[in-house]
């Protein structure tokens, strides 16, 4: 077995594990960070497809994961307060039910993909970047301004939403569900690297001229890359709610965006498990830098700073070395 | 709707957008000569206020402030361009970014660490304080006057020196052929350093400018760093001129979708929602220009293809 199939496994196990143990020695803290683990790194699932497999820079993705956060509160708030969303011109009603907020978020931030995707793919490397960053700017404005929805302070939502045949509010059976989703998403993105919509993207990364001289255009390429990668990146945000009970215009900034970014680095860009790997790593700093000093952020940076300067594959690549590694 | 106001909110948007240039500018030139996107630039200009605060404080002196805001924020460029901006030139832009995110986590906790989670206040000295009375007798802050004055003779020096001097010739070279210059026998990497150093004393005069009228925080200078990614998406990189026309368009329809939209929503809404609404799309309005110059000049309006 490769090195890296072999980290992965002991790191996608030791998530399942480490929660497990604490669900036995009843420590659900232990799981409530877990649980944080394996949403944010669905997260990071999302971009990797953007950034790791199309080379898109994006710094927007706080978007999808805002959409869909507020997806499941506005969905739940209606639901929790009995009023319905518009009644003109067909009755749409509030719900508390998590399948139909993930797919209302997923298609939410799709559909917000689409429009942002369309218009900034038509520019590339710098611009890319800048204009990503400033549309998630413009949700997190707009989400701080719109009074109807908690406007600055955000909007709690009381109870969790419920899943058929479980009880989201035991701990472990909510990361079960946020669990078996990041590895469905694992599994998925896994697939479509493989496909030949997978490969014409990463050749479209690596070379687009010679993509579209045989005949692919890069710009339809990328911007389905970017629909997808946003919609894995919206149902995080609507479980990232679910597991807080909490949205905020926060999940909308550039910080957010930045983080998310983080955990790829963190892990390695285009590695597959690269984004659990940095997840779980960012959490365990924050939990225990966190504990040691208010200003963690500071040795989060010098961290950072040395993988992108002296560690370019991440904690994979440092310990798989670059022997998978194509491009 | 009175004249006099709507000429009042169009010199809050001049000096709003003559600002924005002063950090654009700085972000379009590093970008220009080094092909380097600056995330930390931001930060320059947090540094910049809170060395004028500081200094402020200290002497009592505004204009001892504003020169140590331009000496602060030079000299952490200049620091950071040596220490780790320099390995990145050859770097793709997602190493940049994400290095410079770096410094924006170390600058923004160190700056928490020495002066704390509380605002710093600079205040205007007296004489630059208070309302002055313009031709057609408009009432108009002083303060706010003097930084559009001071921003345009910072743009005009800004012209003169990259049209006129030997530095402006090698900034202008650099942008055009890096290699060749170097094998022209000019010190590239000196070059680097001072376009660097140049371009971080403009953010942090800005942020010892706005500094005065808004309060000096941790934080204070990412938004201002997107509103300058806005001004240059729609100026076009690396172009100054670009800068100064997105800069000036950028705050004239921040400033302006702020005070017309809510009345423009009042004249068919009822009051409470027409503020909510148009408050709302103000908050929009610069991106929505960015997107409609997008469609039309995907480069920018004085960006080359």
């Amino acid at each position: 077995m490769r090195r890296e199939t072999v980290l992965n496994t002991v790191v996608f196990l030791g998530l399942l594990v480490i929660p497990l143990w604490a669900w036995v020695s009843n420590e659900p803290f232990t799981i409530t960070l877990a649980t944080r683990v394996a949403v944010l790194a669905l997260a990071g699932v999302g971009l990797n497809v953007a950034l790791g497999l199309g080379g898109l820079v994006s710094f927007g993705h706080a978007v999808f994961f805002g959409i869909g956060g507020y997806a499941m509160g506005v969905l739940a708030s209606h639901s929790q307060t009995f009023t319905p969303m518009m009644e003109w011109p067909f009755l749409i009603e509030g719900t508390k039910s998590m399948p139909v907020i993930w797919l209302v978020a997923m298609i939410g931030s799709g559909l917000a993909a689409l429009a942002i995707g369309a218009l900034s793919l038509r520019t590339s490397g710098v611009y890319f970047i800048m204009i990503t960053l400033a549309f998630g700017q413009m949700f997190y404005f707009f989400a701080i301004s719109w009074p109807a929805y908690g406007g600055e302070d955000g909007l709690s939502i009381y109870v969790r939403n419920g899943f058929p045949g479980l009880n989201t509010l035991d701990p472990i059976q909510f990361f079960a569900i946020c669990y078996v989703i990041l590895g469905l998403a694992v599994f998925g993105v896994a697939r479509l690297s493989r496909s030949s919509f997978g490969l014409a993207l990463s050749a479209a990364r690596q070379n687009a001229t010679r993509v579209q001289s045989v005949g692919i255009g890069p710009y339809r390429l990328r911007l389905v890359a970017f629909v997808i990668s946003g919609a894995i990146t919206g149902l995080a945000g609507a479980l990232f709610a679910d597991l807080n009970r909490f949205v905020s215009p926060t999940m909308f900034s550039w910080q957010t965006s930045g983080e998310i970014m983080i955990f790829i680095i963190l892990g390695g860009v285009g590695r597959l498990f690269g984004p659990i790997v940095g997840a779980a790593l960012f959490i365990l700093l924050e939990h225990f830098l966190g504990g040691l000093s208010d200003y963690w952020n500071i040795y989060l940076g010098a961290l950072l700073l040395v993988v992108v300067l002296f560690a370019k594959g991440g904690l994979i690549g440092l310990v798989a070395g670059r022997e998978v590694a194509h491009d | 709707m009175s004249l006099i106001l709507m000429i009042e909110q169009l010199l809050n948007g001049l000096q709003f957008g003559i600002m924005l240039f002063l950090m654009a500018a700085g972000l379009t030139l590093i970008f220009g000569v080094m092909g380097l996107i600056n995330l930390a630039h931001g930060s320059l200009y947090m540094i910049g206020a809170f060395a004028a605060a500081a200094v402020a404080a200290a002497t009592g002196s505004f204009l001892l402030a504003l020169v140590a805001s331009l000496v602060a924020a030079a000299v952490a460029g200049a620091i950071i361009e040596l220490t780790v901006i320099r390995h990145l030139y050859a770097r793709d832009h997602l190493d940049q970014v994400l290095a410079t995110f770096a410094l924006i986590l170390i600058f923004s906790e160190g700056t928490r660490w020495v002066f704390g989670s509380f605002p710093l206040f600079l205040n205007i000295p007296d004489y630059l304080s208070g309302p002055i009375t313009l031709p057609g007798g408009i009432q108009y802050p002083f303060y706010r006057l003097m930084l559009i004055v001071v921003g345009l003779l910072v743009a005009a020096g800004l012209f003169a020196l990259i049209a006129w001097t030997r530095l402006g010739i090698q900034i202008r070279a650099g942008e055009s052929d890096r290699e060749m210059i170097g094998a022209l026998g000019v010190n590239i990497s000196r070059l680097y350093t001072l376009v660097f150093a140049l371009g971080a004393a403009l953010a942090g005069l800005a942020g010892a400018l706005i500094g005065a009228i808004q309060s000096v925080q941790v934080g204070m200078g990412e938004p201002v760093l997107i509103l300058a990614f806005v001004v240059i998406v729609i100026g076009g990189i690396g172009s100054i001129k670009g800068a100064l026309v997105g800069a000036v368009l950028v705050g004239l329809t921040d400033t302006m979708g702020r005070f017309l939209l809510p009345t423009i929503f009042g004249a068919f809404m009822d009051p409470s929602a027409a503020t909510s609404v148009g408050s709302a799309l103000a908050s929009m309005s610069i991106y929505v220009l960015m997107a409609a110059v997008l469609l039309f000049k995907p480069n920018g309006l004085y960006g080359n293809a």
